[in-house]
């Protein structure tokens, strides 16, 4: 019986000689990387990192129940910072969306600009922002929330515009047929067609925005974090255990209810 | 003749829970404005801030330039090292993980609940932890990072292994293949690209996340950000600034590319 195989790939030199060269990149990145990147192994394995851990991981696992009332206050500072910030970022957002969208503004400079600050404030670490904003304003939560509502416009807009350039361009198309003028398009065709996905992805950009602020605080921009700096000081490990355990269980709680929401939105 | 009862396109029964629902967003953000002082009146007030610093930070030292970039270099180098970890170790988790591959949920439910608690805590908090043990230096933020992104890899890939095609799984097994074949000649080729693209994607937020490590001194440019802003060199500042937009963005410009070459 004559086996019947399978064509064989050709393989082609080019992507042969292409293929060697990627892989000696790939190994000469790791090559550089490992050997030039500065680790101090006789401080990681000293005996100062042994007395560490069996100080801090039993304090971490027994949490500081003294402290709770402290840290669930700081929680729900952070918790303000995130909705006041992504409230903020969520209306903001919204010029840049329609901007950014090239089905509503029909200019592609306007639609480049648009996307492009937003691209912009995406590269930069909240972090980063929120240091900026203690500067100009001080070591508040007011400069957390700025840093919050700034970084969160550029995924914001982003989404916004991607929601506003799938749209049923009908409705929009009959409206204008019939004499509707811009504004009764917008408020009759479009808003009822974005108004699900923009409030989710609202709701979703809460999610991280409470994770983000929970830690401004250790550069001094308001929430939980400012006690985290504290108790480190201090070599509170245990307090710290608490932070972490509220922290996990609020932000659980959060993405679980914010899911739940978003579900029923859309 | 009587009139058709017809009703506006929206009902008033939605318009009244709309009406209600952003009643009530309004209603806590003002709340939370005045409790956290950032009402738009803040904002006003603040503007002379906004200004100073604007021009405190223009023109950029470029001369700063070569001690930024040595910095860059080695958070670019954590990234790496933490991505290329994750990677490895998030195998055997993410195929345990997996409901269509081990479907007894004793197995695929604590680890998820592991993967999902690690994914809770903020990396920079898991640096100040590994800080405190290991020390100052890069060693600790790598630690967190790698952490981080397992729980962030795991979670990506365990979705994308429960939407896999299970024809290719049943007939190896029915051809008498054991779970490691199975794995390897029908899982793996199909979530293999996947994989890649996700672990670029993994290192393009480590190197984002690595540049703020160095704020608790885990390694990195934030550490040099950190010692700038307190000496309130801010045209050095702005230069860190600049170094770490611009390695960002080509950063993820190269790895989007590599990513829609390989999905």
């Amino acid at each position: 019986m004559e086996l019947v195989m399978p064509p064989k790939k050709k393989r082609s030199v080019y992507k042969l000689i292409r293929n060697i060269i990627i892989a000696l990149v790939i190994i000469a990145i790791y090559i550089w990387t490992f050997v030039t990147i500065d680790i101090r192994w006789d401080r990681v394995f000293s005996e100062h990192t042994i007395n560490s851990i069996s100080r801090v991981i039993p304090q971490l696992f027994s949490p500081d129940w003294g402290a709770f009332q402290k840290v669930m206050g700081l929680m729900w500072e952070t918790l303000l910072m995130a909705y006041t910030g992504t409230l903020m970022a969520a209306i903001l957002a919204i010029p840049f969306g329609f901007f950014a969208a090239s089905n509503m503004v029909r200019s592609k400079l306007l639609n480049g600009l648009s996307k492009g600050v937003l691209n912009g404030i995406r590269a930069f670490p909240e972090l980063v922002l929120a240091l900026m904003f203690v500067a100009a304003v001080g070591p508040r939560p007011f400069a957390g929330v700025l840093a919050i509502a700034i970084g969160s416009i550029g995924m914001l807009g982003k989404l916004y515009s991607e929601v506003i350039e799938s749209i049923d361009m009908n409705v929009v198309e009959a409206l204008q047929a019939n004499g509707a003028n811009k504004l009764q398009v917008l408020f009759y065709g479009v808003i009822p067609q974005i108004i699900p996905e923009f409030l989710s992805y609202a709701i979703y950009r809460f999610e991280i925005d409470v994770r983000a602020s929970t830690i401004l605080g250790i550069i001094g921009a308001g929430g939980i974090g400012t006690l985290i700096t504290i108790s480190i000081a201090n070599r509170k490990w245990d307090e710290v255990g608490m932070i972490l355990l509220v922290i996990i269980v609020v932000v659980t709680i959060i993405d679980y209810t914010s899911a739940r929401i978003r579900k029923r939105i859309v | 003749m009587t009139k058709p009862n017809v009703s506006g396109v929206v009902s008033s029964n939605v318009k009244l829970k709309l009406t209600v629902i952003f009643a009530i967003i309004v209603g806590v953000y003002i709340y939370t404005s005045w409790a956290t002082d950032s009402t738009p009146i803040d904002i006003i007030r603040g503007w002379g801030g906004f200004q100073r610093i604007l021009t405190d930070l223009f023109p950029p030292n470029w001369n700063y330039i070569p001690q930024v970039w040595e910095k860059l270099l080695e958070t670019i180098q954590m990234a790496i090292i933490a991505t290329t970890f994750a990677a490895i170790v998030s195998i055997p988790i993410f195929l345990l993980s997996a409901s269509n591959l081990f479907p007894s949920s004793w197995i695929y439910q604590p680890v998820r609940f592991i993967m999902n608690v690690l994914r809770t805590i903020p990396d920079i908090l898991l640096a100040i932890i590994f800080v405190g043990i290991f020390g100052v230096g890069v060693f600790p933020g790598i630690i967190a990072l790698f952490i981080f992104s397992l729980g962030l890899l795991a979670k990506l890939m365990y979705e994308t292994i429960e939407a896999i095609d299970m024809n290719p799984l049943d007939a190896i097994r029915a051809s008498g293949g054991n779970t490691f074949q199975v794995i390897w000649f029908a899982v793996m080729p199909q979530v293999l690209p996947q994989f890649v693209s996700f672990s670029l994607y993994v290192f393009e937020v480590n190197v984002r996340a690595s540049t703020v490590l160095g704020f608790v001194g885990a390694g990195g440019i934030g550490l040099l950000l950190q010692q700038q802003i307190n000496r309130f060199a801010y045209p050095r500042v702005m230069t860190i600034i600049i170094v770490i937009f611009i390695a960002v963005v080509v950063i993820d410009f190269i790895s989007n590319k590599i990513r829609e070459r390989i999905v």
